[in-house]
């Protein structure tokens, strides 16, 4: 091998696209050893910081794009690296400055989210078509909840149910809200962590301005994509809003007795914990308590559960990727939920959700085992 | 104000440190102009024997009486400076420094911003030196007895140089026997010495000393005085064994029924409900263990009474309430080893095979559970061992420290098992840190012994296993980062080189012997390079492990060094207090308490009868807090005057 030089000027651009955790790294590995892409292909990511540290990555590596910013590393961190902030900064070189190709799907799907407002790329003005027949009011001043439907939840055919599972559980807990619509984009979770920072920049500022001309105060989510963002990103961006997860509301409401089950659902279920509720909002109890207090149904734990979930594979820009047969962390995540004996996959986040339904689909689990929100499965109980 | 007052001013250069960016000319140009100062003069080194000198000098010959130098912080020279008045017969009380270096030179490049401030501190010290006051330093007699608190190798090394030069002792163990966790182990670092052949000597001279009074089984309950004359009240626990009949037989252990994991060989054997901690235990007298004797808990049993020949079993002893008087404390109550159960994916408390570096230390012991044999739990011999470090340590999730003796120690045990068994030893390292003296030789000994060296922090153990070779192993599953690759190393052993941490105690025995600690939980030393023994309550020293990691050639010469600087106070006799304390004003104290306690240093008390409250001279630090606090504006913080601190704003602000 040749000898290299350390290249100060590269290290500097990637500190400067917010990847200064790197300078605390003291590759120890544990990051690497710890990060679920060991299941099915190597993924040293220490040695990635190690070359953003001395300014030798290669940006042509189609390693750029592989991490999913699940935190797995990052809990276990002995230095606290934000190693999802250094991958995210290697891709915002990339696209800032044009050194490298951003993968074509990649390309296209953010293509679609800067041009409609949704990754899928379907109208803006369909975005609330999954409540047409529902009665669901627009929200208006004064009105005490915003439920804010995720893109994939408001368009895809697939997804949509749970949508409107919300919406029905809502109604029969007589909860005063409203949905806005056409006017709202992608809060654009994946798409900053993908690195097209202006993308995300738009949307946010565009979705913050939707909010406070409306008079919203409190936002109801049902993706913890749309959670992290709205709580730990748009603050900085002027949003300033009270944001709760479905699970948290659904909990409450359970406890609050303003819900009650009429019906008992014999099931075996267990619950996924997805990296955006989990590792980065730290709700691991609520989901739990809601499926547990559901009649009848038994809930069982996967060997990899809570803090150590293993990631479905889709964040940070990767569901809109294509990932091979064999690499897909989904499938492993179905094996595990197989294991545990359990009929029923219950996940709180609509990546997952697709993530598993295709891989049912694609191992031949169908009829073996069902992937379902929570709130699917509180609206058949109730 | 009074007009005898005559000020010479030094304005100090610090080399270019000062008048690389102030104006020291102009500053000295500026003081001559302020009231009261007969004499202003610059010079390049104040510090220096000619600077000292030039004080000297003018204070006789111009009849100075008050001296400023501005220079560098009072924490650096204020003693230096001080001393030379003195010298001069010029009370050391009326002398004042003006820090233009750390407050001004030092901490900006704009140079007449740094000027113009070196002017307001000189005229702020200026007018505050003018109304400071002679004050006498006072001297108290020191008792000459020390108390010792922990009976590790740090206690024992302190308690015999103090002993030796026949001076009387207290050392206070908390366990039934002296000895710490070095009686714990079996060979050391770098040496490989016997860890009982060169500890068991000093335990047993401990033991007979003379000078040195031996309290085990007891714990310091209250400190109350100051330097040179601490009171000391140690609750001496009931043994229920009179130690002056007890002749160290051992039958009652051996026909006592009733069995519990051991402590001392950290779970790994049983002991009996009366025991003694290791077989060369000092004093070796057994204990009655309360918690699990069935005498205790139902009445019933006596077993070892009814066969002790010496009738030395006594149930109906009570603890003993001792009162000692000492004029030095030194506090040795050293660490203990991190729990690696939180660590959950390194399987520690869910294979049996996953074991501590403590365990380890026993099986090697040739007094230990297992006679010395390093064997599996079920009794054979390990084929493979991994020996992962850094389990708790140099992690901002558990300690941010590096426990500094753990790579010593790994390589020792690599040693171990090469010599006992015939075992492959693999070490998941992050960096290797071998520091001291004889260690980095110790480490390419240990190299060429034929160890497997993984660079790494292992990521998890586990029994999920892959191939055929791993089937029935212990999977260690590291990043090799110099290979770059997942690395899977299928042992029968793993050992955790688990962290030395703070005791969970360690808060209350801060509070009782008035010590901070630092943020990792051990006990904070006065200053980390000048005075790493001492702490911030005059007479009470901290030693080993008790102040922070450390290896046993550190510990010693840590507990070496606060014995000479206990046995140069009582030397001496005799010890100066400060005499810039606060006092109170009885005829103002409206005896509302606020002051007893805020006072840090627990200096102040309340005096029924007159209904005031009352400082002690030799406790009060001068810190102010009291004076700060009065309601009634009782106390006047000595050298700390209301009026000396307006001055000296008032000379900010011209
Ligand atoms: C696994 C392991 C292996 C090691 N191997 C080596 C080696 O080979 N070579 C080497 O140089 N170093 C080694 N060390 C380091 C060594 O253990 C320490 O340097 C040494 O034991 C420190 O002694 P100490 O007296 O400060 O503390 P300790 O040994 O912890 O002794 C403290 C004593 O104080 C007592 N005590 C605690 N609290 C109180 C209280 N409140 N009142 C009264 N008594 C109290 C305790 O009971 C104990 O007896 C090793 C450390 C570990 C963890
Ligand atoms: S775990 Fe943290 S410190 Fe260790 S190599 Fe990875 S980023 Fe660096
Ligand atoms: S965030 Fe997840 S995918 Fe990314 S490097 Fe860390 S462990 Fe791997």
């Amino acid at each position: 091998m040749q000898a290299v030089s350390p290249y100060r000027e590269a290290a500097n651009i990637i500190i400067e696209e917010g990847g200064e955790p790197l300078n605390l790294c003291y590759q120890c590995g544990l990051c690497s050893a710890t990060c679920p892409w060991n299941l099915v292909r190597s993924f040293p990511v220490h040695m990635m910081i190690h070359e953003a540290q001395l300014g030798l990555v290669d940006f042509e590596s189609e390693e750029v794009w592989q991490c999913v910013a699940c935190r797995a590393c990052v809990q276990r961190c002995p230095r606290g690296v934000e190693i999802p902030d250094i991958m995210r900064a290697l891709r915002r070189a990339i696209v800032s400055l044009g050194i490298a190709k951003v993968p074509d799907s990649l390309r296209i799907t953010v293509k679609n989210v800067s041009s409609v407002g949704n990754p899928l790329g379907e109208a803006a003005e369909k975005r609330a078509d999954w409540a047409k027949d529902m009665d669901v009011s627009t929200f208006i001043e004064g009105t005490e909840l915003l439920y804010f439907a995720c893109c994939i939840q408001a368009y895809d055919p697939m997804i949509q149910k749970v949508a409107r599972a919300t919406v029905n559980i809502l109604k029969k807990a007589q909860v005063d809200f409203g949905i806005l619509g056409a006017k709202q984009t992608c809060c654009g979770e994946s798409v900053r962590k993908a690195g097209m920072e202006s993308v995300f920049q738009s949307l946010a500022q565009n979705n913050i301005s939707v909010f406070t001309e409306a008079g919203v105060k409190t936002i109801l989510v049902t993706s913890p994509h749309c959670y992290h963002t709205f709580t730990q990103e748009y603050p900085k961006f002027g949003g300033n809003f009270e944001v709760i997860h479905f699970s948290q509301y659904l909990a409450r409401l359970i406890k609050d007795g303003r819900l009650k089950f009429t019906k008992e659902l014999n099931k075996k279920v267990t619950y996924h914990d997805s990296c955006c509720l989990g590792r980065y909002a730290g709700i691991y109890d609520e989901p739990r308590q809601i499926l547990e207090s559901i009649p009848g149904l038994e809930l069982v734990e996967m060997r990899d559960n809570r803090e150590n979930s293993l990631c479905c594979g889709g964040c940070a820009g990767r569901l809109w990727m294509e990932t091979k047969k064999g690499e897909r962390f989904s499938d492993i995540r179905i094996e595990q939920a197989l294991e545990t004996g359990a009929n029923t996959l219950a996940v709180f986040c609509p990546y997952c959700m697709l993530n598993f339904e295709d891989s049912v689909l694609t191992t031949d689990k169908a009829g073996i085992i069902e992937v379902k929100d929570i709130a699917e499965l509180v609206q058949e109980a109730i | 104000m009074e007009d005898k007052v005559r000020i010479g001013v030094y304005i100090c250069h610090c080399g270019t440190n000062i008048a690389g960016v102030v104006d020291v000319k102009e500053v000295t140009e500026f003081t001559r102009g302020l009231p009261s100062v007969v004499m202003a003069k610059d010079y390049i080194y104040m510090c220096s024997d000619p600077g000292q000198n030039m004080i000297k000098d003018d204070i006789k010959e111009l009849g100075l009486s008050r001296v400023v130098v501005a220079s560098c912080s009072p924490r650096m020279h204020e003693r230096t400076f001080r001393q030379a008045c003195q010298e001069a017969g010029l009370n050391p009380y009326l002398f004042d420094m003006a820090n233009i270096r750390e407050q001004d030179s030092w901490v900006t490049e704009d140079h007449s911003a740094a000027t113009t401030k070196a002017k307001a501190l000189v005229s702020a010290a200026v007018r505050r030196v003018s109304r400071q006051e002679s004050l006498e330093v006072k001297e108290v007699p020191v008792s000459s007895s020390v108390l010792i608190v922990g009976g590790g190798i740090a206690g024992v090394q302190a308690a015999l140089e103090i002993g030796n030069s026949e001076h009387k002792v207290y050392l206070v163990e908390r366990e039934p026997s002296i000895g710490g966790h070095m009686a714990q182990f079996d060979k050391t670092f770098p040496t490989l010495d016997c860890a009982s052949c060169i500890f068991t000597p000093l335990l047993s001279a401990v033991g007979h000393h003379s000078y040195i009074e031996l309290l085990t089984h007891s714990e310091v309950e209250e400190v109350s005085g100051y330097i040179g004359n601490y009171k000391v009240k140690i609750r001496k626990r009931a043994r229920y064994v009179d130690e002056s009949k007890c002749t160290g037989c051992g039958v009652c252990i051996e026909k006592c029924p009733w069995k519990v994991d051991s402590e001392f060989d950290e779970g790994l054997a049983k002991r009996k409900a009366i025991y003694t901690l290791f077989p060369q235990a000092v004093p070796n007298v057994p204990v009655i263990d309360t918690e699990h004797c069935v005498y205790f808990l139902k009445g019933t049993c006596r077993a070892c009474e009814k066969f002790c020949d010496a009738k030395a079993i006594d149930f109906e002893q009570k603890d003993e309430l001792v009162e000692v008087e000492v004029g030095g404390i030194i506090v040795a109550t050293g660490y203990q080893a991190f729990d690696p159960s939180t660590i959950a994916w390194y399987g520690y408390g869910r294979y049996d095979n996953v074991i501590t570096a403590l365990q380890f230390e026993r099986m090697c012991n040739a007094s230990g559970p297992t006679r010395g044999k390093i064997v599996l739990k079920d009794g054979s011999e390990p084929k493979s061992v991994a020996i992962i470090h850094c389990v708790g340590s140099r992690d901002k999730n558990y300690h941010e420290y590096c426990s500094r003796v753990c790579c010593m120690y790994a390589l020792k045990y690599s040693h171990l098992i090469k010599e006992k068994t015939s075992a492959e030893v693999y070490q998941m390292y992050i960096d290797m840190r071998c520091f001291g003296k004889g260690y980095e030789e110790f480490y390419k000994r240990l190299s060429d012994e034929g160890i497997n060296f993984i660079r790494g922090k292992a990521g998890e153990v586990t029994d999920r296993t892959i191939t055929e070779e791993e089937q029935g192993k212990l999977v260690v599953v590291c990043q090799d980062t110099l290979l770059g690759s997942l690395i899977r190393v299928p042992v029968d052993m793993v050992i955790l080189c688990t962290a030395l941490e703070a005791r969970s105690d360690a808060e209350g025995v801060a509070r009782l012997f008035n010590i901070s600690r630092s943020a990792d939980g051990f006990f904070m030393e006065r200053h980390p390079k000048l005075d790493p023994v001492a702490t911030m309550t005059d007479g009470t020293f901290v030693v080993g492990c008790c102040q922070g990691p450390k290896d046993i050639p550190d510990t010693v010469a840590q507990a070496s060094a606060a014995a000479a600087r206990v046995l140069s106070m009582i030397s001496k006799g005799r010890i100066e207090i400060e005499a810039a304390t606060a006092m109170i004003d009885e005829e103002l104290c409206s005896g509302c308490k606020i002051c007893n306690t805020l006072c840090p240093f627990n200096a102040i008390s309340f005096e029924e009868e007159k209904e005031v409250s009352q400082i002690n001279q030799a406790l009060c630090k001068g810190c102010g807090t009291c004076a700060a606090a009065c309601p009634s504006g009782a106390i006047t913080a000595r050298h700390f005057t209301t009026e000396q601190i307006m001055a000296e704003i008032e000379g900010v602000l011209v």
